[in-house]
């Protein structure tokens, strides 16, 4: 019960006045930021994180999750009110919660969706309580050998859990890794890849490339399907509120079965989108009225919802206790705390106890805030919505560019900016995923170093990584999952041959 | 955009593009690699050399960057989905320039002064707002910003000379 007492220190770390006050800030923020095209969470943490340098890293971190709860709460919104998906993982929210708001339910469906995500989070939460400190303690043990095997796994399962073309997603993640290198090398002092440019000796700030990739090249995305909004309006009270929390309880199977999903995918890098999908594709094969899916059915809302936000709470798992973000806006969390002084990783548990279950508690406590401000504050948040397009561009380029420029204080940053803009625009558009480049620009130095070091025990031998059945288990499952797609392309021939053989006889 | 007589239907085919991006990130995995060469990318006297993990970055890049090229080359004669309309990019444009218009007003007049007028005419001749509601938005949004980060936050921002003549 060690963790019980942990977290009630947490709970006295971040229920001060102060922290309690950024948490509704970050909340409120993460909700706009999830509603606006353009600003999802990874670039909204992204172009606030300057903001929190001047803060103690608690209250900052804080915050900033905060925002991240928001923005997975504000997904939903955009999906049910106008059918467009404020993030990826809220897609699959818009095949039932569009035709609901259609029908004139819209509150039912806002209801639904975010008590769903506070279920989903909050069971996410509590697996997180428990399962963190023993993967710290565990990951404790580690050496160079085995973080890098915990890199390529998370490498690897991209190209696994990827629905892309496996060559782009490696050659994403490889342009990541190269940025990254880019710069003075820790190690042996020389420059690399600077090609005497002076500008180019700190290498590449992750933060910008956010910015541009997510931000700007969202907004040329945008601009180019001329987005007309044409919303629902949403009429949320306490009657609805109370008639749509009545008819939850019936759908404890799927909850249940979305959270286990949810949590699991979480921690796989890139996991909320597939889970929520995933989650969905279940719950209409095991429910009932499985054939009504798509026509406005509550239980089509519950599942993705409960499945993505389970998924993104449990992304920052990996984070914490590894060093290791399971998704974008992890790593940018990540690269907070980097920036704070902090080392992500195991030894967090044991230094940084404050932090850590700081955060934690935040993270019950911001859920909780973010169900009530969401089912409060809704027809705001869909007032935003409809501002026009014209309006809220150029005023995103703008916010972009400042956040662009605080990172470093500089203007080259904010040409950068543009450049990174126009390469998201079009990797978006030949479907080269961009969350593999961000995490590994991210952790390009920690694998790399990780990987000289591993090479430096062993002298230049390659089967250090199987040296042992821990690391040897990490490489194999890396490799199951590199090779996955050429894995179930042979399986699915093979049945194909044998349902063939079937017939012919 | 692509070769089609100027008609107004004019789109650039996704498979071509996907040449054309295949090309540039070979060049630029060929050009990590070189590099890392150069530095070294064997085993020195103490361990691997700067260029040892960066090098098979490179090369990693360059063997996808080929099937990549290989497989829409194979598709070239059959795949026909459009990656932009002659319209969608004009759309891209209308906010592509100005926002880089803005980015040099950044760099020469400071960032507030560049943020009004962005935010004012682009109001104005993309969203055809009247003079007044574009003018009022982009100060404020100027206004605001200037109170949130030079005086609360103390982050300085870009400034220029209009900024000057008011004494900050």
């Amino acid at each position: 019960m060690e963790e019980i007492n942990a977290l009630f220190h947490g709970f006295s770390v971040a229920l001060t006045p102060f922290n309690l006050g950024l948490m509704v800030v970050g909340i409120v923020l993460g909700v706009i930021i999830g509603v606006l095209p353009g600003l999802g969470g990874a670039n909204g943490v992204a172009i606030l994180l300057p903001l929190t340098f001047s803060m103690p890293p608690t209250s900052a971190i804080i915050m900033l999750s905060c925002i991240y709860w928001g923005a997975l709460f504000g997904g939903a919104i955009t999906s049910v009110l106008f059918n467009i998906p404020g993030e990826p993982w809220s897609v699959a929210t818009t095949f039932d919660g569009y035709p609901m708001a259609q029908d004139g339910r819209a509150g039912e469906a806002l209801t639904g969706a975010f008590t769903s995500s506070f279920v989903g989070a909050l069971v996410a939460v509590l697996m997180f309580t428990f399962i963190a400190p023993l993967v710290a303690s565990f990951a404790l043990q580690f050496g160079p050998p085995e973080f890098f095997a915990v890199y390529l796994l998370t490498f690897c399962s991209f190209v696994g859990t990827g629905k892309g073309n496996p060559f782009k997603i490696v050659a994403a993640m490889m342009l990541g890794f190269a940025m990254a290198a880019v710069g003075i090398d820790i190690v042996t002092g020389q420059l690399r890849l600077t090609f005497g440019f002076t500008e180019l000796l700190s290498g590449f700030h992750f933060l910008v490339a956010v910015i541009g990739l997510f931000g700007i090249g969202e907004i040329l995305l945008s601009m180019e399907e001329g987005l007309s909004f044409s919303g629902h309006s949403a009429k949320i009270n306490p009657k609805i509120v109370l008639e749509t929390w009545a008819k939850l309880p019936r759908y404890w199977a799927t909850s249940i079965r979305s959270c286990i999903i949810g949590c699991w995918m979480g921690i796989i890098p890139g996991g909320a989108t597939p889970a929520s999908f995933m989650s969905y594709g279940i719950a209409r094969k095991m429910s009932k009225n499985g054939d009504k899916f798509g026509t406005g059915q509550l239980e089509g809302v519950v599942a993705p919802e409960t499945a993505a936000h389970a998924a993104g709470t449990s992304a920052l798992l990996p984070m914490i206790t590894l060093g290791i973000p399971g998704s974008p806006t992890a790593a940018v969390l990540l690269g907070g705390l980097l920036i704070w002084g902090l080392q992500p990783g195991p030894l967090l548990f044991v230094e940084q106890k404050d932090f850590v279950w700081g955060l934690i508690a935040s993270m019950y406590l911001g859920n909780i805030a973010g169900l009530i401000i969401v089912l409060t504050m809704v027809p705001l948040f869909a007032a935003i919505l409809r501002v026009p397009f014209p309006i809220i561009a150029p005023v995103i380029v703008v916010i972009c560019a400042i956040g662009a420029f605080t990172v470093k204080n500089n203007i080259l940053d904010v040409w950068m900016m543009v450049v990174f803009g126009i390469v998201g625009y079009v990797f978006r558009k030949l479907d080269y995923p961009l969350a593999p480049m961000v995490l590994a620009l991210v952790l390009g130095d920690s694998a790399e170093s990780a990987f000289r070091q591993s090479m430096l025990i062993s002298q230049g031998d390659l089967t250090i990584f199987f040296s042992n059945w821990l690391v040897g288990s990490m490489t194999g499952l890396a490799l199951v999952a590199l090779f996955w797609p050429l894995i179930s392309a042979g399986i699915a021939r093979m049945r194909a041959a044998a349902t063939a053989a079937a017939r012919s006889t | 955009m692509s070769d089609n007589h100027g008609s107004a239907r004019a789109s650039a085919r996704t498979v071509v593009i996907d040449l054309v991006v295949a090309a540039l990130v070979f060049t630029l995995g060929a050009i990590v690699g070189y590099d890392s060469y150069r530095l070294g990318a064997s085993w020195g006297a103490d361990g691997p050399q700067a260029g040892y993990f960066p090098f098979y970055i490179g090369l990693l890049i360059c063997i996808c960057s080929v099937v990549i090229f290989v497989q829409s080359f194979v598709r070239l004669g059959t795949d026909r989905r459009v990656f932009v309309t002659a319209g969608q990019f004009k759309q891209v444009l209308v906010i592509l320039l100005p926002s880089t218009a803005y980015v040099i007003g950044v760099w020469l007049i400071g960032i507030y002064v560049s943020a009004t007028l962005f935010i004012a005419l682009f109001m104005k001749f993309a969203g055809h707002y009247s003079w007044l509601r574009s003018a009022v938005l982009g100060l404020v949004v100027s206004i605001s910003a200037f109170f949130l980060f030079e005086i609360w936050f103390k982050i300085p921002l870009p400034k220029g000379p209009v900024e000057r003549l008011l004494g900050f």
